[in-house]
């Protein structure tokens, strides 16, 4: 059942609104068939929406490195956390379908290039090691922005993030345990993680978004209970557990102002270079052309799949009917 | 075991992995590009189970004469490799992928039901731990060569392209290795005769009422699995590029 949407020019908008944020406030739920602000669901659906779509482009970086893991093991492991994947997409995409979206219209809007989804996945994956990398930062940055959205007042947003935490926990171990093992082993080996982590950190740090001043949307989204951290303080729960880490495994950071602050306990990390971000963001990003261009073509090829099975349930639906 | 046994034994897990490995290739190369995303997460569910029945066939074979899995996946060259040829063809569009994989499962679930009574009890253990996989790979594949041969005119059209094509190279799935007789002789193995009745009369019916028709010149027919196509030298470079990049390597 989709749910009521208000927007300003109801006569009761503003009634409704307040007791909207009066149940948000008594940490409640929002529930599919509730009243909610037109502007909430927007918010939701494009939240939503880019988590999903940065699930699916996701499985194209590491799906890449399947058919060269190193070991039986670890062709094993990467061909389930990229199944894990996939499957995160789908309920995301059941969890924006509750706001009243359907799914070929969020497909549409990022096969178009209207959606955007995580920049991270701009990046290319260029050695082995990026894939225990992204495993141990990115789903690492990941989790810290998804433990948060666990706690969303969208309920089943929510739901969907608890469950999706459950498995980026356990891909984030196995990232950082690869890595691990890389810093400890071979002079190639451990060349080869030292350059992932030189690759991968900043845009670790820039996937979790603008500093609060540069992000619009923030200041509505903390306040409906969508977020309940701002970007800059999920940012640095991020540094603070894996710069400490990192530097414990024997591998530098390419951050030469990087440095731990006694007085906040926190560290401190140098300029982050926005105008990379933007670019990225903007579509002009290493592989944007090709992780896009990757979905245009397997939607396409998929065409005349996805026609068969609808006309195999046509007609099996006409030969139920004549029985 | 006699001498000669045990070689053949080696030989035929050897085969049997070598399928499973670069079967599980073929398909992952679909991952992340299926043509819906319930195939995505079904087809990497497949390669899953693949995987772990090649380092299942691999095992046994090292309790036989040690020999380390990871080594045989990764440092073997192609002419070592003794996978049959269908399983190296390229994956091709959704129906070739769906049609082979239809036809190799039919073949290995028929081939572990009997090979649940081996007289060689890893083995019989081992196919009675993997049988129920096969029935939902079986299960999936069945249905996709249905809704496709009964879909639309493209689907079936592609689907008996993908027949054709493929028909002769299934067969070699049916021909034994050389010392496969003993194996048979001393009940470590199905005879494969039987099995291949078997597969022919279900096939048939399946594809008859899926409206494919059977092609009635098969062609090529690969027998020795010594030979393999044009094709394993490039998928094994590939597959082999990051453990070969780095042969010291201890842990990985």
């Amino acid at each position: 059942m989709p749910g009521r949407y208000g927007v300003p020019t109801d006569p009761d908008y503003q009634e409704r609104l307040a007791e909207f944020e009066a149940r948000i406030r008594r940490g409640e739920k929002i529930e599919p068939g509730d009243w909610m602000p037109e502007e909430y669901r927007r918010q939701l659906i494009r939240m939503i929406s880019q988590h999903a779509h940065s699930e699916v482009v996701g499985m194209l970086p590491e799906g890449a490195w399947i058919t060269r893991a190193p070991t039986l093991k670890r062709k094993m492991i990467l061909v389930a956390k990229v199944q894990d994947e996939a499957g995160h997409g789908q309920y995301l995409y059941h969890a924006a379908e509750t706001l009243g979206i359907s799914r070929e219209a969020m497909l549409e809007a990022l096969l178009s290039g209207k959606a955007k989804y995580s920049s991270i996945f701009n990046y290319p994956t260029l050695t082995w090691a990026d894939i225990g990398t992204i495993g141990w930062l990115v789903d690492g940055a990941a989790i810290k922005n998804q433990t948060m959205l666990a706690q969303c007042s969208y309920g089943p947003y929510s739901r969907a993030m608890v469950r999706i935490c459950a498995e980026e926990t356990f891909h984030h171990k196995q990232g950082k345990e690869m890595v691990l093992l890389y810093a400890q082993g071979t002079p190639k080996q451990r060349a080869m993680a030292q350059d992932a982590i030189n690759r991968w950190w900043w845009p670790a740090l820039m996937m979790l978004g603008p500093h609060d001043k540069d992000s619009p949307n923030t200041e509505v989204l903390v306040r409906w209970g969508i977020k309940t951290k701002t970007n800059d303080q999920v940012r640095q729960e991020f540094i603070n557990e894996h710069a400490p880490e990192i530097l414990a495994a024997g591998l530098s950071i390419p951050d030469p102002e990087l440095r731990y602050d006694e007085k906040s306990g926190n560290w401190l990390h140098g300029p982050i270079n926005w105008d990379e971000f933007w670019q990225v963001v903007s579509g002009n990003g290493p592989m944007n052309k090709e992780r896009l261009e990757a979905r245009r073509r397997a939607h396409a090829e998929g065409a005349w799949v996805r026609e068969a099975l609808e006309a195999y349930a046509a007609k099996q639906k006409k030969a139920a009917v004549a029985v | 075991m006699k001498p000669s046994v045990k070689d053949a034994l080696i030989a035929k897990l050897t085969a049997l992995g070598d399928d499973e490995l670069i079967l599980a290739h073929r398909n992952s190369e679909w991952v992340g590009h299926g043509p819906i995303l319930e195939e995505d997460i079904a087809l990497a569910n497949i390669v899953q189970d693949e995987l772990g029945h090649a380092t299942l066939w691999y095992g046994l074979r090292k309790e036989l004469d040690g020999s380390d899995p990871d080594q045989l996946a990764f440092f073997r060259d192609a002419n070592e490799y003794r996978c049959c040829e269908l399983v190296e063809l390229p994956k091709g569009d959704w129906a070739f992928t769906m049609l082979r994989q239809y036809l190799f499962d039919l073949y290995e679930a028929l081939w572990l039901e009997a090979a649940q009574h081996s007289a060689y009890k890893p083995l019989a253990e081992a196919a009675q731990k993997i049988i129920r996989e096969e029935r939902f790979h079986l299960q999936h594949t069945r249905a996709w060569v249905e809704r496709l041969g009964l879909g639309t005119e493209e689907s079936n059209r592609r689907l008996q392209q993908a027949l054709n094509f493929q028909w002769g190279y299934a067969q070699q799935l049916f021909v034994p290795i050389p010392g496969e007789e003993l194996l048979v002789a001393e009940g470590i193995v199905p005879e494969l005769g039987p099995i291949r009745e078997r597969w022919l009369e279900l096939v048939t019916r399946h594809l008859q009422n899926a409206d494919l028709k059977l092609p009635i010149n098969p062609g090529y027919q690969p027998t020795s699995r010594a030979y393999h196509t044009e094709h394993l030298w490039s998928i094994l470079a590939e597959m082999q590029s990051t453990a070969r990049w780095e042969p010291e390597a201890k842990v990985w």
